[in-house]
Parts: structure tokens; sequence; C-alpha cells
């Protein structure tokens, strides 16, 4: 009997055949005539600090390439269109939208992900304060909220309430979890000083 | 999203060459321009836009000084962030209508990614236009007829509309460009020129697809904002369905000159109203000479309003319209006057 393969495997496997055969060489030197799927193109992403190769479709967003690509799922799909902030990462240690940036536009960048903020099995001040808090019910924005917190204490758009309500209007929390978000994001920011 | 070539520009000659078959965004332009991506993936994954060649600007980005400000005026690069003009302190004591305009716009993540030059040129947030199982868009498929203005059109625009398109222009910092009197620095076929920023949005004038007077290949590389004793008495006030992170149903953009109490010049842009950066050329001359009194500013609202046209959802526009701008105009009354010297 062959290992049972999962869902996923099976999709990212489907994925890797349908651009074997492509041609990226000649894909880079004339515009696309049809509607046939593209060459892959070599795409280095540098992930919580590791580099992988990947040879991805254009199309693929910095999500999908960290979702599908390379099986690190925390960074979480919610609109796919840029209004939800699901998908929160940090790029350049600047939070942005994974599902709005081609996975080809950063190449090399410092690519930061909810599962490297972890550090020895010890959660990150951010990640204690939410747990601690109850900063989240269903939880599936949370890891979304977590880097964009994080980016918002940094930024030092933390100071007050009003401030942390409207510098985290980018992450919408269905369960409106957000009185609990805006206490996680005060406690973690007393041990976020100089960190 | 449609299958493309991806090709990053290494300088301004070559993303020029590479974009000349842009087609100032009509759906079926062969070649886009991708520098923060936010309008322009997210329109990609709608199907509503599908170019066959993506042109990357992050080259460009990355060799760009995003502020420069001397005692003539301002200088924004095209390619700045909306976050790092939003955070500018010189900005925001000398042109604070930009710093506000930009930091009521959209949210943390997306003023992160979007670049000063792909905000001037997002596309109207018409729902009939951003979904194409909707045949009727003037904009998306010329001469098909359009959806909104028999359909639900609360968010629509009022001003400069005709029967082809009533989208709404919906940014923030167009609004403030056109007030204080903008030029952009454009790259392109006819190499370096200027052009007033109340000249880039083309009128609808019954092809509502032309959307831009950018020859093909032209890529706006900076604005250009003039100095002036009005710049540091201004303000942007926005109106919203939510407090955050959500486009104009009203906005209105103030920059005043006082003379004692006589108004000596004032800048009038209004904003989540009209099918593209609207200046009040009417309301302004309205109150040149004038104190600034509530009366005054409500003659002056209605003269900015006089030529609105509605189609039923959207008929509390033009009173929203005119309170939003009596409000701005008596808030900046109370700004205090720009310091000698500045």
């Amino acid at each position: 009997m062959p290992p049972p393969i999962t869902r996923r495997e099976l999709l990212a496997g489907g994925a890797a055949f349908a651009v074997v055969s492509a041609d990226p060489v000649a894909a880079k030197t004339a515009p696309a005539s049809s509607e046939a799927a593209p060459a892959a193109v070599p795409v280095d992403l540098k992930v919580n600090g590791k580099t992988h190769r990947l040879r991805l479709d254009a199309r693929v967003t910095v999500l999908d390439a960290l979702r599908e690509h390379l099986h690190m799922t925390g960074s979480k799909k919610g609109c796919d269109q840029g209004q939800c902030g699901a998908c929160t990462i940090l790029i350049g240690g600047r939070r942005v939208l994974s599902c709005l940036t081609l996975a080809v536009t950063v190449q090399r960048k410092e690519i930061q992900t909810i599962e490297g903020l972890a550090v020895s099995g010890e959660l990150h001040p951010m990640q204690q304060a939410f747990i601690d808090q109850d900063g989240f019910q269903c939880g599936y924005c949370t890891p979304g909220q977590i880097m964009s917190a994080i980016a918002c204490v940094r930024e030092g758009h933390a100071q007050t309430d009003a401030d942390i309500r409207e510098y985290m209007s980018g992450n919408l929390c269905r369960c409106a979890a957000y009185p609990k978000i805006v206490a996680a994001i005060k406690q973690a920011r007393a041990k976020m000083v100089g960190a | 999203m449609r299958p493309f070539t991806f090709e990053q520009a290494p300088d301004l000659t070559q993303a020029s060459r590479l974009g000349r078959h842009t087609g100032q965004g009509q759906t079926d332009a062969g070649v886009q321009f991708l520098a923060g991506g936010t309008t322009l993936i997210d329109l990609m994954k709608l199907d509503v836009l599908r170019p066959k060649l993506l042109v990357d600007l992050a080259s460009l980005k990355a060799a760009a000084n995003p502020v420069e400000v001397n005692s003539k005026g301002l200088r924004l690069s095209a390619f700045a962030t909306m976050s790092a003009v939003a955070d500018d302190a010189s900005v925001a004591s000398q042109y604070p209508l930009i710093t506000q305009s930009l930091q009521l716009a959209a949210s943390p993540q997306i003023r992160n990614m979007a670049t000063l030059g792909g905000n001037v040129l997002q596309k109207t947030r018409c729902p009939y236009y951003r979904d194409p199982s909707w045949k009727a868009c003037n904009k998306r498929n010329p001469g098909s007829g359009c959806a909104a203005i028999h359909g639900f059109n609360r968010n629509h625009a009022v001003l400069g509309v005709d029967q082809s398109c009533i989208a709404q222009y919906p940014g923030d910092f167009g609004i403030a460009l056109i007030a204080l009197d903008a030029e952009l620095e454009l790259h392109g076929p006819l190499g370096l020129r200027r052009m007033p920023f109340s000249s880039l949005h083309a009128s609808t004038a019954d092809r509502p697809h032309i959307e831009t007077t950018l020859l093909g290949g032209e890529i706006i590389t900076a604005f250009h904002i003039p100095a002036g004793p009005w710049t540091s008495r201004s303000l942007y006030l926005k109106v919203r369905d939510r407090a955050s992170y959500e486009f104009a149903i009203s906005s209105a953009a103030v920059a005043l000159d006082m003379d004692g109490d006589a108004v000596r010049s004032i800048r009038i842009g209004l904003g989540g109203m009209a099918y593209r950066p609207w200046r009040s050329n009417d309301a302004e001359n309205l109150l040149i000479g004038k104190p600034l009194t509530e009366a005054n500013a409500t003659a002056a609202a209605a003269a900015a309003l006089a030529g609105a046209q509605t189609h039923g959802y959207n008929d509390y526009k033009p009173e929203l319209a005119r309170r939003t701008l009596v409000r701005a105009l008596l808030e900046a009354k109370l700004l205090p006057m720009p310091s000698a010297g500045v």
C-alpha cells in the first residue's frame, strides 16, 4: 500500500505537474498569446530566516506560496481581496497583506510569519497576551491580528486605546473580540519595550 | 487570475518602453505597471483587469527619496508608500491636508504597500465595475451600458457624471492634490514632462473606459505641490460609514488664507462625490474677499453642489456634501494662522 496523501499534498503535486513542461525562457521574451498556464519562474523566499528555493507560476501570491508550497498554514486566507487582514505578515519588518503581494516581487526580502514568532518553544509576548486576555473566539483572524499588533506596537501606534483601534482597523474580527484584542496589545506593549 | 508574463523594469526608460501598450486602465490593456499592487492584483483576481504583461516598478521605488520640502514647495515621489509620506513630520506641519488625506485612507497594511502614483490611479469601487458577471458597464465593456444608473447606487457620484457612467472616484489623496494645485512629473515617450494634476483624470465624455490622459508607457514619477500661505492652514474632513478603514461617502479638502476677517485665498476639493477628483472654483469664488461666516459657507456649499445629478439611492449625497463642506470651512477658520516667514 502506498502511504496515504493529504489533500494539500495532492493539490501541490498537481500544481507542480502542470508547470513542469513549460519553458521559462520563451515566456520571458514573448508575452503569452494564449490562456495556457504560463511558465514557472524561480523564486527565492526567505521566510523566518530560512531561504526556500521554489519554482512558481508568477500569479502565486506570497500567501499561497506560504500555505500551498511551503505548507506554512499559519497565515490565513480570509477574503483573498485585501479587505480582512487575516493574511497579514511582515515583509522587511513592515506589515503587509500577503494575499495582494506576488511572491515573485519579494524575493530575498525578510518575510516573517506567525510560525517564526516563538523562540525555543516560548511564545512571543503578543501571542501570550492574546491567550491571557482571551483575544479571540474562533481564532481564524488571530495570526493576522498578532502580526499586525506586533507591527502596531513597534511603529509606536499603540500608545492609547484610540490609537490601537485606529491602527488595527485593517484586521477584521467577525467574532468581534475587539475589546480583548485591545487589552492584549496593551499587555504585550509593556513587555515588548526594547524587544 | 489569467496568466501573464512578469518583467522587472531595471530603470525608468526600460519600464516606459515595456509599458508602451498600457491602455490607461482599460480592461483590455495589454500591459499594466505594478507598484504596490493593492488595486491591480485585487482587480486581476476579480477578472476585471486582464493584462498579458506586468511590469514591476519595484527597482524604481528603491531609488526614490520620498519627501523633499523647500521654500518653493513640496516634492513627493510617486514611488513613496502612503505610510512613508503620512508619517513625515515636515509634511504634517506644513501640508496637514496631505497628511490627513493619507492617514484617513485604507488600513496600515495597505498604506505600507500602496504607492502615491498608484493611489491616484486607483479604480472606482463601483460594484458593477468590480464584478464582471454584470454585462452592462461602459467602463469595463465599452458601449454595454451602465448597470448602476438604475441599480444600487448609494455611493455613486453626483458630480461630473453623465448617462454613460456614474462611478465615483474613491481616493482621498487626489482630493488634496487637486485642492493644492499639484503638478505631476511624468516620464515616458515624450521624455520628462509636467502636467497639472487636474488634467490627469479624464471626464466621462461618454467614454468612461478612457480613465486618464497618460500616454502609453508614461509613468508618474513625482507630485509637486506649490508652497503658499494656505498650505499650513488646511484640513481634510472625511465622512464614512464606519470610523476607520473605509472609503468616503463625502469629504472636503480646504486650504485657507485669511486677510484679517476676510478670505484672501481659498482652495476647495470635494471627495466621495464626483466622477473624478473635484475642485470647486464656484464655491471658492463666492468666498474670496468675504468673512468666513456660516451663512457665506452655506452659500458656497450650495454653489459647489449646484450641478449635482442623483439617481435614487444617492439622493442624500448633495446635502451631505454641503454639510461636510460647511463644517470643513468653519473648522479651517479655527486653525491657527501660519507663522511669519513660512
